[in-house]
């Protein structure tokens, strides 16, 4: 079946006057249907830029400098690529087609409006529906993702919100038009463990009532194993691997993914004395390493060929993988 | 040898507001903790946002003059001290902070920085600074020739071993660590952790490590305590209270955190706390917790449980005897 929707060698570049910084340079995934992708990644990868750059919302200094993201239609069609559509176009898709959810509600919801108005103004621009439909539709909204009393809190401001009960109605917001994509930025990163682990049941039980594929982007492997039917993991603007949660987080191909899985503490797991952690650091930002990019902190960097050659992407089991360990190299 | 026991260490803030600012209650920010750290381990400070964790942590080195109570370290009581009386145990007792890119002087080399404790406590000619300070940035892992540079020059890790540089230039033993590697990333993470452990067990330090991750809790730290709005609700051993905790707080938290194992997906019941962490300028009456607790009965909305011994352990549950809490699994090994 054809995935959801597809990135091809996207490319989103910072034009600052020291420089370029190519935040995100060549990356390639796809979402299937219905199910969740986690984008997983240190802080700098991109993961964030590749979400914003799927609907378009990046900003200057930051500019979309090639690619293709392919959104397929329900039934049999030609995609849509939105990165050549019309800005009208795209206004349609977001919220539609695709809505997103970030890591500070605060910062995407409007201080001087009601949350009700909110989700009242985003429906009806998407959909022809009278004022106090839409109304019904945001407090039923509120009431699903968990808010209670819902026919009066949806008169109330975010700042009377707590910071769960935020991200609930940021997720009630997005979903208010049914989109067949929801994007989830860090979604629960500034939340505690017990409010993380309500939002992140609240977005699976979301996710089978309405059938939408969700995009989770996170810096945390614990909420991606927990979540995740497929896993991408980024490194310096690349996907290096992608491919089942269950396969890429337990048996990883590729040499950053396993280093960053051996440097995660396992609970329960006592005794390891020592956390295996990734040498080295991140390279800065204006100078990408030749080659792999990875091949300065890799453990089985190999002289003369990972320094030289960019990987290609190959399968190897259910996985594809960026690395010269696996699969005929060409130069 | 116990080198820190807090009793009954109580940090109020006052509510203003209203006409003329009249006081309109109290913040129970920490409300009657006693814990107690031995000589060259480290206790696990753990719970939810706004529950006292880092109040505590700044009650203990002193940030804060605590409103009762009292922090006995190496048998003086710190709690009461003025701050002429407190300088030698500065020293002594030393604070690493979360964020390594606000809490280090942008105008200042990394000499400075390392070297004002020390100018502080006066100790040593410009020489001896020197070459302390070349020796503190070997230790943590740092080129020595680094002292002349500015804090911008470095990454996320490289400043957080200047800070912990910083912590140790006054060869302190006790080292309250708030949330010192949450603001890293994972790789980096790893490297932190592990000079931390490499740094205790070459001179003995103490650490009292705040954090709201339990994984990397259960990693580090030899004991664990427990704070919900303010107050103890368990402490033990870091094997005794994830294998098998006491308070069912403990048990949704542990159960809440998710495993990086995806084998694990389903397995692990997970307990679905309800609602959020109560206000600590109005604490629900009877057990704090009652409100957002499976197991509550009657009694726990009007009885307030004392911290009590059960075992060799504390718990601050009416029912801990009869409970049968689930801990986490301790079989799988990492691949």
């Amino acid at each position: 079946m054809q995935p959801l929707l597809e990135v091809r060698s996207l490319r989103t570049h910072f034009e600052l006057g020291d420089g370029v910084v190519k935040a995100v340079d060549g990356v390639s995934l796809s979402v299937p249907r219905g199910r969740t992708l986690a984008v997983v990644g240190e802080s700098g990868c991109g993961k964030s830029v590749t979400a914003r750059s799927i609907l378009r919302l990046v900003e200057k200094p930051a500019r979309i400098v090639g690619g293709e993201i392919l959104l397929h239609p329900d039934s049999d069609g030609e995609p849509l690529d939105l990165l050549a559509a019309k800005d009208k176009r795209l206004r349609q898709v977001r919220w539609a087609d695709i809505a997103m959810v970030f890591q500070e509600p605060m910062a995407s919801l409007s201080l001087v409006h009601t949350i009700g108005d909110q989700i009242i103004e985003a429906v009806r621009l998407h959909e022809n529906v009278g004022k106090q439909a839409a109304r019904e539709r945001a407090i039923e909204m509120l009431g699903r993702v968990g808010i209670p009393d819902p026919q009066r809190r949806v008169d109330s401001y975010p700042f009377q919100f707590s910071g769960g009960m935020r991200q609930r109605a940021m997720i009630a917001m997005a979903l208010s038009c049914r989109p067949r994509l929801l994007i989830a930025d860090e979604p629960t990163t500034a939340l505690d463990v017990t409010t993380q682990a309500q939002i992140l049941d609240l977005l699976q039980d979301l996710q089978q009532e309405f059938g939408m594929a969700i995009m989770l982007i996170t810096h945390d492997l614990g909420v991606a194993a927990q979540v995740a039917d497929e896993v991408a993991v980024m490194y310096l603007g690349e996907v290096v691997e992608q491919g089942p949660a269950s396969a890429v987080l337990s048996h990883p191909k590729h040499p950053y993914t396993q280093a960053l899985v051996r440097s995660v503490p396992r609970l329960g797991a006592r005794g390891q004395d020592r956390l295996v952690a990734v040498r080295g650091t991140v390279p800065p930002p204006y100078e990408r390493p030749t080659g792999c990019r990875f091949h300065p902190r890799c453990d089985a960097f190999m002289a003369g060929k990972c320094d030289v050659t960019v990987p290609t992407r190959v399968r190897s089991d259910e996985i594809d993988v960026a690395c010269l360990l696996y699969g005929e190299e060409k130069s | 040898m116990t080198l820190l026991e807090t009793r009954g260490l109580t940090m109020h803030f006052p509510l203003h507001g209203g006409f003329l600012g009249r006081n309109r209650g109290f913040v129970k920010a920490v409300d009657g903790v006693d814990l107690s750290i031995k000589a060259g381990r480290t206790l696990g400070l753990v719970g939810e946002s706004g529950c006292g964790k880092t109040t505590l942590g700044r009650c203990i080195v002193r940030a804060y003059e605590p409103t009762s109570g009292s922090i006995m370290f190496d048998g003086v009581d710190l709690a009461p001290l003025s701050e002429k009386q407190l300088k030698p145990y500065r020293a002594q007792v030393r604070l690493i902070f979360q964020d390594p890119h606000s809490s280090l002087d942008p105008r200042k080399t990394l000499r400075d920085i390392i070297a004002e404790p020390l100018r502080v406590q006066e100790s040593g000619s410009r020489d001896e600074i020197d070459d302390k300070v070349a020796a503190l940035l070997r230790r943590v892992g740092l080129r020595a020739e680094y002292a002349h540079r500015y804090p911008h020059a470095f990454s996320g890790g490289e400043r957080q071993r200047v800070v912990i540089a910083r912590a140790l230039a006054t060869e302190p033993r006790l080292v309250v660590a708030d949330e010192a590697v949450s603001a890293l990333d994972v790789s980096v993470r790893a490297q932190i952790l592990n000079l931390l452990r490499d740094l205790q067990e070459e001179s003995g330090l103490t650490y009292l490590f705040v954090s709201h991750d339990l994984g990397i809790v259960e990693h580090v730290a030899d004991d664990v305590a427990v704070m919900y709005v303010g107050k103890l609700v368990e402490s033990a051993s870091t094997e005794e209270l994830y294998s098998k905790p006491l308070h069912p707080y403990t048990e949704a938290l542990l159960s809440a955190v998710p495993d990086p194992d995806p084998a694990s997906r389903g397995q692990r019941e997970r307990i679905k706390l309800l609602g959020e962490i109560a206000d600590p300028s109005k604490v629900p009456a009877g057990c704090p917790f009652h409100p957002r607790c499976g197991y509550a009965e009657a009694r726990c909305a009007t009885e307030v449980p004392q911290l009590r011994e059960i075992g060799g352990r504390k718990v601050a549950c009416h029912l801990a005897e009869q409970l049968d809490l689930k801990g986490v699994l301790t079989a799988t090994t990492a691949p």
